[in-house]
Parts: structure tokens; sequence; C-alpha cells
């Protein structure tokens, strides 16, 4: 009962399309789906880490670095306009986000 | 050799089921609550993959930063999550339907995928062996990466200054430190020099 490769990535294929659902069913709530798209980036940050374990190459774990931080970014950025868009109008739901409609 | 796939199917099992709680459950606090759960795990699957720094950076800085600003920003904000969850269900089957139809897919590629023959040969930073995993990044980030460092730093910089800039408010009639007034004033305009006779006050 050896894990391989295809473990890791079964795991990962599994919670991206929790994200992808997660947003599909939370269609008003916007937090939520923030909270979505860190799962999708959670999944491609394990997805780079089998790789790089499995191959031996370092480079992938480099590479989720670079994932993290700009998951963070991510993150601070859209909870602040999230933050500022509720001061301005008193709700989050994404189906009052129409204001830029001409 | 049963060890190591046991914890893994602990950690994938556990961190699979606190997605999915993530994404059905009622209360968003309990949503961020679970996303730190299926964080903490996936920490534990990096360890298993022997990427300790990751694993460790994955704590810190998903569960001890963004977990928590996600905590703030859900208690923060005095919003009607019943009112937002009105219509839950209402995409539900298209979602399902999406969801099951990528998983498949995506089960089929990494089932009937095997690593080519020519690959070792394109490796572009072999993982050394007898060094520590953290070692091993460091050797290979600051030297060899080290402009896409600079390039992730400039990333985290520009974020921190808009979220400053985005949620920044001056309020009318709060008390602030004007430096510039501060540093302008001089000792003609602060102190003033007054003879007071013996005996009597001195009216200001």
């Amino acid at each position: 009962m050896t894990i391989g490769l295809g473990h890791y990535l079964s795991v990962a294929a599994i919670l991206f399309t929790l994200g992808i659902f997660g947003i599909f069913l939370n269609r008003k709530n916007v937090i939520i789906i923030l909270m979505s798209v860190e799962l999708i980036l959670l999944s491609v940050n394990i997805n780079l880490v089998a790789f790089s374990s499995f191959l031996g190459d370092i480079t992938g774990q480099i590479y989720a670095l670079f994932v993290l931080t700009v998951a963070a970014a991510e993150a601070a950025i859209g909870l602040a306009i999230l933050v500022v868009y509720f001061r301005n109008r008193g709700s989050i739901a994404v189906e009052d986000v129409n204001l830029m409609k001409g | 050799m049963i060890l190591p796939a046991l914890f893994f199917y602990l950690f994938a099992a556990v961190c699979i089921a606190s997605a999915l709680m993530v994404i059905a459950s009622r209360n968003p606090v309990h949503s961020v609550l679970f996303l730190i759960l299926a964080f903490v795990n996936a920490a534990g699957l990096f360890l298993l993959l022997g990427a300790e720094f990751l694993a460790m950076i994955l704590v810190v800085v998903y569960v001890g930063a963004v977990a928590v600003l996600f905590l703030f920003v859900v208690m923060m904000l005095d919003v009607d999550f019943a009112e937002l969850r009105e219509g839950f269900l209402q995409y539900l089957p298209i979602g399902a339907l999406i969801g099951v139809i990528l998983l498949a897919e995506i089960l089929m590629v990494v089932g009937a995928w095997t690593i080519g023959g020519g690959t070792p040969r394109v490796i572009a930073a072999p993982t050394p062996t007898d060094i520590s995993n953290t070692e091993a990044i460091g050797l290979v980030l600051y030297t060899k990466y080290l402009y896409f460092f600079q390039a992730a730093g400039l990333v985290l910089l520009v974020a921190m200054i808009g979220a400053i800039v985005l949620t920044l408010r001056h309020k009318e009639g709060v008390k602030r430190q004007n430096i510039a007034d501060q540093v302008a004033r001089t000792p003609a305009t602060a102190i003033e020099i007054r003879k007071v006779k013996s005996g009597q006050g001195l009216e200001v």
C-alpha cells in the first residue's frame, strides 16, 4: 500500500472541484467565494509540491511559495474591497454589485 | 510502511471533508474555521511529501494571517447571512453537474498518466538529499530565483499599500497629529514671557 503521485493529484483534483462547486453554490456570498478561491489555490499548491517531491525537483516548491504569496495578497485586497463595499452599500450580495453597469 | 499511507488517508480525508464543510456550512464563521482545518491538514500532506518548510509556511501564512483575516472580516461586517443563503439550492443541480464532470475528467487524466522517460533530464534544480529542506529551498530561491523573490516582495508591498489605501478613511472631528505643524513651531510662537509682580496673579 504505497502512496504514489496519483493519490496526491486525486486529492488536489477533489479540492479543486470543491472550490469550483463552492463558487456555484454560494453565488451571493462574496466571502465564501473568496474562501473557495483559496481552496483552489491550495489544490494548485498540493499539485506543485507533489510533483516536486516525486520528480526530485525543488523548483516546484519554490513555485508553490510564489503561489502562496499571490494568494495572500489576493485575500488581503479582496477583503479590503469587500469592507469598503460594505461601508458604502451596507450589503455584500454579489447581485447588488452592478454599479458600473452603463 | 503502513504508517505513511495511514496518515495520508487521514490527512486527505479530513482535508476534503472540511473543504466540503467550507462551502456547505450555514454559518460563515464555521466556514472559516473549517478552512483553517483544511489548511492544517494540507500542511500535514506537505509534511508527508517532504516539504517541511512549505508546511510550516502554510500554517503560519494561511492559518495565521489569511484565515484570521477572513475571520476578522466575517465578524466585523454586520451582514444578514440568512438572506444571502436564499436561493442556495437554485444552482445546486448545475453546479453539481459541472463539478462531477470536471472531477471525472481530472481523475481520468490522473489515472491514465505516467511520468515520461525524458523528464528526469530536464529537472531544473534537483532536490539535494544531504541538507534540510529549508536549506535546499534557500539555496535555490536566493540564487536562481532572486528576481522572482524580489517581485513577490513587491506584490506583497503593493497589496499592503492597496489594502491600506482602500480602507483608510478620514473622519471629521478626530484629533490627529500633524507632524508638519509640530516641526514648524518656533519658540517665538510657542513661548510667551510675562513679568509677574509679586503678590499678584497672572491673567491668561
